[in-house]
Formats: structure tokens, C-alpha cells, sequence
């Protein structure tokens, strides 16, 4: 088991390198370091003036000292200004003085950078941000996962009969609709004119500052709906492969009701799949996060996201793919890890 | 004029879509009738969940094939004094006109626009997914049938793609910025072509669909060197025409042409979707290479390729035509998704996702301008997830 972790751990930080390396490749080209500096400077710099702000800061070295730099495992640089003697530098800032200034300050020194847009650091953006995505994906994690095991080991419980057909059907629809569709649709229905019942507000705003039945509904359903009807179709798969096992029929033989037999004997074992398939919905649900936050007007991480790429917030982007990122292989590193332990019959030696 | 009732606007909607009435009819009979020799197409009519996919789908199908005589207005005409005007308001100077949808912000017919839409969809969705399932055969094939490094490299780069979050690396990935990035290169005939991100995609990801023919052909028939020559050469002329088309725009007929703003949808979308195609097709041959008919191809002496293209891949199908309608929608989902955050799309363009978009800034005053287009979205991607339920039942039943 150590090393199956260590491997898969080992694994996981390279993927992650490659893919901040990745992304902050694509978010330093240079049309992109152009704009950066036209919005730093103003909008009528020459490209002579574009270059010189660029050299001056730091941005004109090569592609992967840079990352070493903002990563926190290479020195950040320095420059003296040959006429007025001034010390600039990556880690020079906020008055602090070049000599007692940090030589390496990235990722893994704390240091995340400094928004264009919200003009403050990083760091603190990104908590609060994801504290408000955090209690977003909490409720749709509450109205998702028990609904969608419900429906599948309903519908799996007795392969082929009217009430499995009914919910596959149910959830075959729930997948197809995504959520930028199931989101104008519920507003339509529940909180416009044209529906006429108005039960819920068609934003989310207000749920900033405290969320309620009414302003998070919505928003939550939108998001739930779309990731359930693939844990359920899982769910039902697995638990319909298991009510055909031996030991199930032997269950049913020896007189215990269906009941007894389904919530003892079939439910555990037909769990482990839909375990993994949650895990791995996360990183999904990101997407949907992103749409419904912009859809609902809730400013949260995906929100935060858009705004970055829109603006051209460049230290925002990293920031905030890192975190993706991080979502992503953390719960894919999790699912396997409850995989093996879950089912009996992997032994990782 | 009066403005149309509800009940009107129905029969309105529904006699304009008459030539997809008529045809789905013909369609469907003659399905039916010769049934017994059509196959696992033919079986799909013993299932009442695929014959309801196959409906959605041919209906969609047969909407972007017939768009120009269903639409009763062009998706981009303004008329003045339709904006935002309800379903069923009567143009004005045009009599027994209607739009019959409403209008949008613009002044544009929602209805038309809906129909335009689905050619911009059933157009690049299909195509994009058989180009990440050449990309994901040619690739997975090798990588489950040989295994060793080549798997374990592959199926690295494979999980880094598919750990991206599929939302970031489009806004990373399709943006103006991106497409104007990079060196120049001079072509014949004062064309120019730039080594931008997604030009070096395209240039990559296009030559798998060249690969994987001309090592079909050459697998099977090195024995008939004529017939041989004869497929080579097909294969090479077309696909290298339209290969120069299509990633070098230097089509010396200009038959093959893909605007860079498409070029740049079609590349990313085909990027994310190979990896899982991958995974599918590696996993799937790592099971069938046990089979007895692997190891009696083996013994005849065959070639490994001939083994992965001509003995494994056939009996790979099963799985395969499931994935690929399933993968359709989820194309077209993504799709939608790209319109929805405005990326890569023209702006006038009726693309649904961006209809959404555009639509959901007055939804809660006008709610008829995004209801149309997500309805007709959802529609024909549970058409395609239904069609492939209604596949994998009877694919398992053989």
C-alpha cells in the first residue's frame, strides 16, 4: 500500500508540473504580455516602449526560468537600473527594501501575486472565493449524491422492470441537458414571468451573504441535476450486476425477503463503483460551476475564473488553475485510494 | 394583423418543419421494411428507447439538411420594429409573415435562428468526434496490443489531458490572441501561415486520419501490390488535398477551407475528446488480443498490424458505436459550452450555446428568446444518448 501511494503520489506531481507549466505557457504568450502591459502602462505605448517594459520587468527571460520563478524553486530576479542605481525585482515590493527583500518567493513560498483586477493579493481572493464555491458544491453534493444512489439502486434493484425503465429514462435525460439548458429552463419555469410561479429568484447574488431556499435553489438543482443522472445509470449498472451473484441468490434461497437481502447483501458491494464515479464528478462539476456561477451571478471561484480570462489577469489565471488543477488530480487521487480499499478483491501489494 | 394564438403558433411551427415530416416518414418506412438486412441498424428497431433516439436525431439531421426551406426568414435579417416582439407577432409590411418564435434583442427571427443553428452543430459535433476517434485508434490500438513503454508514455500524456479542466483549456485555448501567436512562414503563392498553438494542433491531430488509412490499406492488401497502389494513391491524393485545405488553408482549389475561428472550436474540441477515446479503444484491445482468433492470427503468421486493424478492431465495434454516439453529444454539449462564454464564435453566428447566452441576459423578461435553442440543444443530445442505450442494448444482445 506505501508504495502504491508513493507511485501514485509521485504520478500525481509531475502531472501537476506539466500542467501549470502548461498553462502558464499558454497564459504568458505574447499578445497576451502585450495587453498586460498596455493596461500596466497606457494604451498608446509603441512596441519599442512595450518591449523596454518588458525587459525592465522581468518578462523577457527564458520561458522556464520564469516558471522556476513564479513557482518559488529559482531565485527571482533583480535588476539595477543603470542611471538612477535602483534595485528592482521579483521579490522587491511594498517597500521593502532590495537588501532584506526574499531571493525566492513563488507558489511555494506563499506568494501568489497580485490581482489586475480586484487590486489585492491573490492569495486572500482565492480563499474567499472558494469558501463561496465551497458552500455551492456542498448543497449540490447533498441533493446530488443521495438522489442519484436512490434512483439507481431502485432502478437497479429489479433489472428490466416498468419502474427501472421510468428512472433510466429520468436519468438519460438529467445527462443530456446540461447545465447552462436545465439552468434557463428552471429559471423559466420557477422564477419568470412566462412560468408564472416565481417560487425562486433567477440570481444568486444575495446568496453571498447568506444563502436561503430561495436564492440557492435554483442554482444547486441547475448543477445537481446534470451530474446525477451519470451516477445513477453507474450506480444502477453495478447494482444490477450484483443482485445476479451467488451469494444474492443464495440470500434469496435461505428466506430472507428481498428487502433483508437487497439492504444487506446487495447495497455495500454495489457502492464501490459509484464511489470513484463521485469522486471523479468533481473535477466535472468545475465546468458547471463555471457556467452556473456566470449564469446565476454568483461570484464565486468560476466566476472569479472568467473575470480573470476577461480581464487578462495573468497571475489570477495561474492562481486559480493551479487550484483547478489541484481539484482535479486530489480527487482522482482519492477515488483510487478508496477504490482499493473499498473492494476486497484489490490487494496492492 | 392579428397576433398568432398558442394553438397557431404549434401549427405554424409544425407545417414549417413539413419536408422533415415527409422525410423522416420515407426514411423510417423503408427502415422498417428492410429491417432483417440492415444489421445492428436494423435491430435497433426492436427497442423502443432507440427507435425515440433514432427520431430526435434523424429529426435534427434532417432539420440542418433542409434549414434554407424551413426557415421562413434568414438567421442574420433585422426587421425593424421585431425586437423582442412575442411568439407569433406579425411582421409588419409582410403579409401572413410571422415570427413565429418571437424576435430577438436584435430583431432577428428566434425561430429561423434556431434552424440555422443546427447545421453549425450537426456539422462540426460529428466531424470533430470521428477525427478524435482516428486519433484515439491509432493511438490506443498499439498502446494496449504492444503495451510496455509506448503504453505507459501514452498513457501518461493521455491522463495529463484529460486531468486539465475541459472549461480552462478552452478559455486558455481558444482565443484571437492565440490563433496570431507565433512564427511566420511563408507558402507558395504568397500564402502565409503562422506556427500558432492551434495551427500546430491542427497540423498534428490531421495527419491521424492520413496514418490510419494508409495503414489499413497496407496492412490488408501487401499481398495485391496493384490494388494496393491503386488505395495508396486514392488515399494520399484526397487526403493530402485535403490535408494542405485544411491546416495550411493553401488548397490550390479552394474546396478545402476551414476559417480559422472554426479551425481553432475543431482542434480543441478533438483534443479533449481523443484521450478518452484512447482509454477506450486501449482497454478494449488489451481484452480482445487474449481471444482465441487473436492467437490463430498469430500462429497464420500475420503482422501486428493486420491483427489490431483487421481482427481487433472489427470486434471492438460493439463498444465503439456506442462511444461514438454518446461522444457526439457530449461534443455537442461542449459546443454549446464555448458558444455560452462567446469563445471562437462569430458573434452574429445562430450557434445555439451563444442563442443561451445571449438570450439569458433577459430571461426572466423574455424568456422566449433562450427557450428555443436550449430546448432544441437538450433535444438532440437525448436523441444521441438515447440512440446510444438503444445500440449497447442490442449490441449485447448478439
Amino acid at each position: 500500500m506505501g508504495s502504491f501511494l508513493l507511485k501514485r503520489s509521485g504520478v500525481m506531481l509531475l502531472t501537476a508540473l506539466c500542467l501549470t507549466f502548461i498553462v502558464f505557457f499558454l497564459t504568458n504568450l505574447d499578445p497576451n504580455l502585450e495587453k498586460l502591459t498596455k493596461s500596466e502602462g497606457n494604451q498608446r505605448m509603441t512596441d519599442e516602449q512595450v518591449e523596454n517594459w518588458l525587459v525592465k520587468n522581468g518578462y523577457r527571460q527564458n520561458l522556464f526560468k520564469r516558471y522556476g520563478e513564479w513557482l518559488g524553486v529559482a531565485p527571482g530576479w533583480t535588476r539595477t537600473d543603470a542611471d538612477t542605481g535602483k534595485t528592482t525585482g521579483r521579490c522587491i515590493r511594498g517597500g521593502i527594501a532590495p537588501e532584506e527583500a526574499a531571493s525566492f518567493c513563488g507558489l511555494l513560498q506563499g506568494y501568489w501575486g497580485h490581482s489586475l483586477v480586484f487590486k489585492e493579493p491573490i492569495g486572500g481572493i482565492i480563499i474567499k472565493k472558494l469558501g463561496l464555491t465551497g458552500w455551492l458544491m456542498f448543497w449540490v453534493m447533498i441533493a446530488m449524491v443521495p438522489m442519484a444512489l436512490f434512483i439507481g439502486v431502485v432502478a437497479g434493484m429489479r433489472e428490466g422492470s416498468k419502474t427501472d425503465r421510468t428512472l433510466s429514462t429520468f436519468s438519460i435525460i438529467t445527462t443530456s441537458t446540461p447545465e447552462y439548458v436545465s439552468g434557463v429552463i428552471l429559471i423559466v419555469v420557477f422564477a419568470s414571468r412566462l412560468g408564472g410561479l416565481r417560487w425562486f429568484k433567477g440570481t444568486s447574488a444575495s446568496a453571498m451573504d447568506s444563502i436561503t431556499f430561495e436564492n440557492f435553489f435554483l442554482p444547486v438543482m441547475a448543477l445537481a441535476l446534470y451530474g446525477m443522472g451519470y451516477i445513477a445509470r453507474m450506480t444502477r449498472a453495478s447494482m444490477a450486476e450484483v443482485m445476479t451473484e451467488q451469494y444474492i441468490r443464495t440470500a434469496r434461497l435461505k428466506g430472507l425477503t428481498f428487502r433483508a437481502v437487497v439492504l444487506k447483501h446487495a447495497l455495500r458491494n454495489a457502492l464501490i463503483a459509484p464511489f470513484t464515479v463521485i469522486m471523479l464528478q468533481i473535477p466535472w462539476l468545475l465546468t458547471g460551476v463555471v457556467i452556473i456561477e456566470t449564469l446565476f451571478n454568483y461570484k464565486g471561484f468560476g466566476w472569479t475564473l472568467v473575470a480573470a480570462v476577461g480581464n487578462n489577469d495573468i497571475e489570477l489565471m495561474m492562481a486559480a488553475s493551479v487550484v483547478a488543477v489541484l481539484v482535479v488530480l486530489i480527487t482522482q487521487l482519492i477515488s483510487d485510494i478508496g477504490y482499493v480499499f473499498l473492494n476486497p478483491r484489490i490487494r496492492v501489494s | 394583423m392579428e397576433r398568432l394564438t398558442g394553438f397557431e403558433i404549434l401549427g405554424q411551427v409544425m407545417w414549417n418543419f413539413a419536408p422533415v415530416w415527409i422525410a423522416l416518414i420515407v426514411i423510417l418506412a423503408a427502415s422498417v421494411h428492410f429491417r432483417s438486412r440492415l444489421g445492428l441498424y436494423g435491430k435497433l428497431f426492436d427497442s423502443p428507447i432507440g427507435i425515440a433516439g433514432l427520431v430526435l436525431v434523424l429529426f435534427w439531421v434532417l432539420t440542418a439538411i433542409f434549414a434554407d426551406q424551413i426557415a421562413t426568414f434568414d438567421a442574420l435579417d433585422q426587421i425593424s420594429g421585431m425586437k423582442n416582439k412575442k411568439p407569433g407577432w406579425p411582421v409588419k409590411g409582410q403579409e401572413g409573415m410571422f415570427y413565429i418564435l418571437g424576435g430577438d434583442n436584435l430583431a432577428r427571427d428566434v425561430f429561423s435562428r434556431m434552424v440555422y443553428g443546427s447545421r453549425e452543430v450537426l456539422v462540426i459535433a460529428p466531424a470533430a468526434t470521428l477525427f478524435a476517434f482516428m486519433v484515439g485508434i491509432t493511438l490506443g490500438l498499439p498502446a494496449g496490443f504492444y503495451g510496455g513503454r509506448m503504453d505507459t508514455i501514452l498513457s501518461f500524456v493521455a491522463n495529463l489531458v484529460l486531468a486539465f479542466p475541459v472549461i480552462l483549456l478552452f478559455f486558455l485555448l481558444v482565443t484571437p490572441e492565440i490563433r496570431a501567436d507565433g512564427p511566420e512562414f511563408q507558402l507558395w503563392g504568397g500564402q502565409k501561415w503562422i506556427a500558432s498553438v492551434p495551427n500546430l494542433m491542427a497540423l498534428f491531430l490531421f495527419l491521424f486520419p492520413i496514418i490510419f488509412f494508409v495503414v489499413l490499406w497496407v496492412s490488408r492488401l501487401s499481398t495485391q501490390p496493384r490494388k494496393l497502389a491503386i488505395y495508396l494513391a486514392v488515399t494520399l491524393v484526397l487526403g493530402t488535398w485535403a490535408y494542405l485545405g485544411l491546416v495550411f488553408n493553401a488548397d490550390p482549389l479552394g474546396l478545402f477551407y476551414m476559417d480559422p475561428n472554426l479551425l481553432n472550436i475543431f482542434v480543441s474540441v478533438v483534443f479533449v475528446n481523443s484521450p478518452t477515446v484512447y482509454r477506450i479503444v486501449r482497454g478494449v484491445t488489451i481484452d480482445i488480443k487474449t481471444r482465441d482468433y487473436v492467437a490463430a492470427a498469430q500462429t497464420r503468421g500475420e503482422r501486428p498490424w493486420y491483427i489490431m486493424l483487421w481482427e481487433v478492431l472489427p470486434n471492438a465495434r460493439g463498444p465503439l458505436i456506442v462511444d461514438f454516439c454518446l461522444r457526439i453529444g457530449y461534443t455537442t454539449i461542449l459546443l454549446g459550452t464555448l458558444g455560452f462564454f462567446g469563445l471562437g464564435v462569430s458573434p452574429e453566428s445562430p450557434n445555439w450555446g451563444q442563442t443561451i447566452n445571449e438570450g439569458r441576459k433577459l430571461l426572466s423578461l423574455y424568456p422566449h428568446l433562450a427557450l428555443p435553442p436550449a430546448l432544441a440543444l437538450m433535444s438532440l443530445v437525448l436523441g444521441l444518448n438515447l440512440l446510444a442505450d438503444g445500440l449497447r442494448e442490442e449490441s449485447l444482445k448478439d
